[in-house]
């Protein structure tokens, strides 16, 4: 089974870090990256740009809306994701809990429907 | 309890040529397999793709097949073979008629297999213990665990089940469906889990097993005989994991937990049907039998030296049972068990208890002070327990408006007639 690892933190503290913390983090997203695709389970991931960058489009009764913003203003945004292989929830809850991003923040383990 | 495949739907037709002795032997022995095998037969049919709702569903027909055909042929050599290869066959079926072609062959293929495995094997893998670690995972919603498990493993209908939990049947059968679902799409996996999460993903099994048991017997106070089913169900669950999972020492302090309460099933009622608190209770009306079996149980865990939550709570219960050979009871060395327990379990419930004993065996003053601490942050202000220990506390204290303030709120917080009617005597009691 395929699964989205959504990982949601606090912005905030995350801009406000020091460099040599963000030096540690980046390397424990490396090292994370790496063991995932080691293992064969990575199909893919991003990191994504902070949530001030967003913008939501709704096109209603052809009527087109943009709005500034990201869909939900909350505390812990979407910040990456991850596309992993697993042979069943618990193989996949054991990568999410690896994900450095689960230390501080919090990831979404989601099933993929397959096609 | 009522069971779902105490179902008849069979054409008059069909009986014609069956005497009533043979339908009531097969009627018998379809309902002696259920009763025995429902969650292995469950465990088998849904372990390869999680599909819990499809399995039982195939197993109902089955059931249902068995009663139209045992009457008339005899009942099989192997029943839970007949049964397997029946609800196999529904689920092909089912699949045929399903417009999804993918989903269908895959069942397909998934069913002729299971199909040439149940007709090769003669006796059935028992993964039952899988099915109650899919049922108590941690990804399911903590409050449908239990009555997810009453359901696949002992087939018990939506209905009783929520009755039991004081739920309507309407979103009791919701939160079960959503659990199944949840099952089968997310993955969750009908396996044992590993040696280091073991104990973790135990506990969450045994706690679900203890709800059922919890609700079964405030249901049994309640004058509800349902109630006493589900306390029954709960042991019968018990039982099944203290012998699937044999070096488990948590598992059989749970057992053994249960046991002892229901040691005491007759004694906490008497001949009026009214409530008598344990310390009155009338030891002979206590089952030896149930007590001796769970003493046993007891003695096993505490071999593996590695105490936990419901040996601690079973070891309480056993230095109550020592009253039986006419003892005293040993208030600090229950007071101690609580000591411990609360530290473990941080539960209100247990520091009510813990503060109960403590007021025995060292006074009333140091059971209040207990009381007055574990009170302090107001978690325990709708807890009727609380208000009941404070008021017997008080009242021996002789702390009369303080005892009167807490009988009233007890009495305002009682869901049992009985035990109402206990509280308010003893508020009149007070003068």
């Amino acid at each position: 089974m395929q699964y989205l690892l959504l990982i949601h933190g606090e912005e905030g503290r995350f801009a406000n870090m020091p460099k040599g913390d963000v030096e540690k983090m980046m390397a424990a997203y490396g090292a994370y990256t790496q063991a995932l695709k080691d293992a064969g389970v990575l199909r893919g991931g991003e990191r994504l740009q902070p949530s001030t960058t967003a913008t939501v489009v709704r096109a209603k009764n052809g009527k087109t809306s943009v709005l500034n913003g990201p869909y939900a203003e909350v505390k812990e945004q979407l910040g990456g994701y991850y596309v992993i292989e697993a042979a069943d929830l618990d193989a996949a809850i054991g990568w999410a809990a690896r994900c450095p991003g689960a230390s501080d923040g919090a990831i979404e383990v989601r099933p993929i429907w397959p096609m | 309890m009522p069971r779902r495949f105490g179902r008849r739907d069979r054409s008059a037709a069909d009986l014609a040529d069956v005497t009533p002795a043979a339908e009531d032997a097969a009627r018998a022995a379809a309902t002696r397999v259920a009763r025995e095998s429902y969650g292995k037969l469950v465990a088998f049919l849904a372990a390869r793709d999680r599909d819990i709702a499809a399995a039982e569903d195939a197993l109902s027909d089955a059931l249902a097949a068995a009663l139209a055909d045992w009457p008339r042929r005899g009942v099989p050599a192997n029943p839970e073979g007949w049964l397997i290869v029946t609800a196999r066959r529904r689920r092909i079926d089912a699949a045929r008629r399903s417009r999804i072609a993918d989903e269908a062959s895959e069942t397909l293929r998934f069913a002729a297999e299971e199909l040439q495995a149940a007709e090769d094997v003669g006796p059935l893998p028992d993964r039952r213990l899988a099915l109650m670690f899919v049922c108590a995972h941690p990804a399911i919603d903590e409050a449908v665990r239990a009555p997810l498990m009453l359901q696949t493993i002992l087939g018990l209908d939506a209905g009783a089940i929520a009755s039991a939990f004081l739920v309507s049947p309407a979103a009791m059968g919701q939160r079960l469906s959503r659990a199944k679902a949840k099952i089968r799409l997310a993955g969750a996996p009908f396996r044992i889990p590993e040696r280091d999460e073991l104990p973790e993903r135990l506990d969450a099994v045994l706690e679900a097993i203890y709800a059922a048991f919890a609700y079964g017997w405030e249901q049994a106070f309640a004058d509800d005989p349902r109630g006493r089913n589900l306390a029954e169900e709960a042991i019968w669950l018990g039982r099944l994991v203290a012998s699937l999972a044999l070096d488990e020492p948590e598992a059989l302090g749970l057992l053994a937990l249960m046991l002892y309460a229901d040691s005491r099933r007759a004694a906490r009622r008497d001949a009026a049907g009214s409530y008598v608190p344990l310390a009155e209770q009338d030891v002979s009306r206590w089952s030896a039998a149930t007590i001796d079996e769970a003493e046993r149980l007891l003695r096993a865990a505490s071999v593996k030296r590695a105490p936990g939550r419901f040996q601690l709570e079973a070891a309480i219960q056993s230095a109550h049972a020592e009253r039986r050979h006419g003892g005293a009871t040993n208030w600090p060395a229950i007071a101690a068990l609580y000591d411990a327990l609360y530290a473990l379990t941080d539960s209100k419930v247990v520091a009510v208890n813990r503060a109960v004993a403590t007021a025995e065996a060292y006074g009333e003053a140091a059971g209040l002070a207990l009381l007055e601490a574990a009170a302090a942050d107001g978690d325990l202000d709708g807890y009727q327990s609380y208000w009941a220990a404070r008021a017997a506390l008080a009242a021996r204290a002789g702390r009369k408006g303080e005892a009167a303030d807490a009988y009233r709120h007890a009495i305002g917080l009682e869901f049992d007639p009985a035990t109402r009617v206990f509280l308010i005597e003893r508020l009149a009691l007070l003068g």
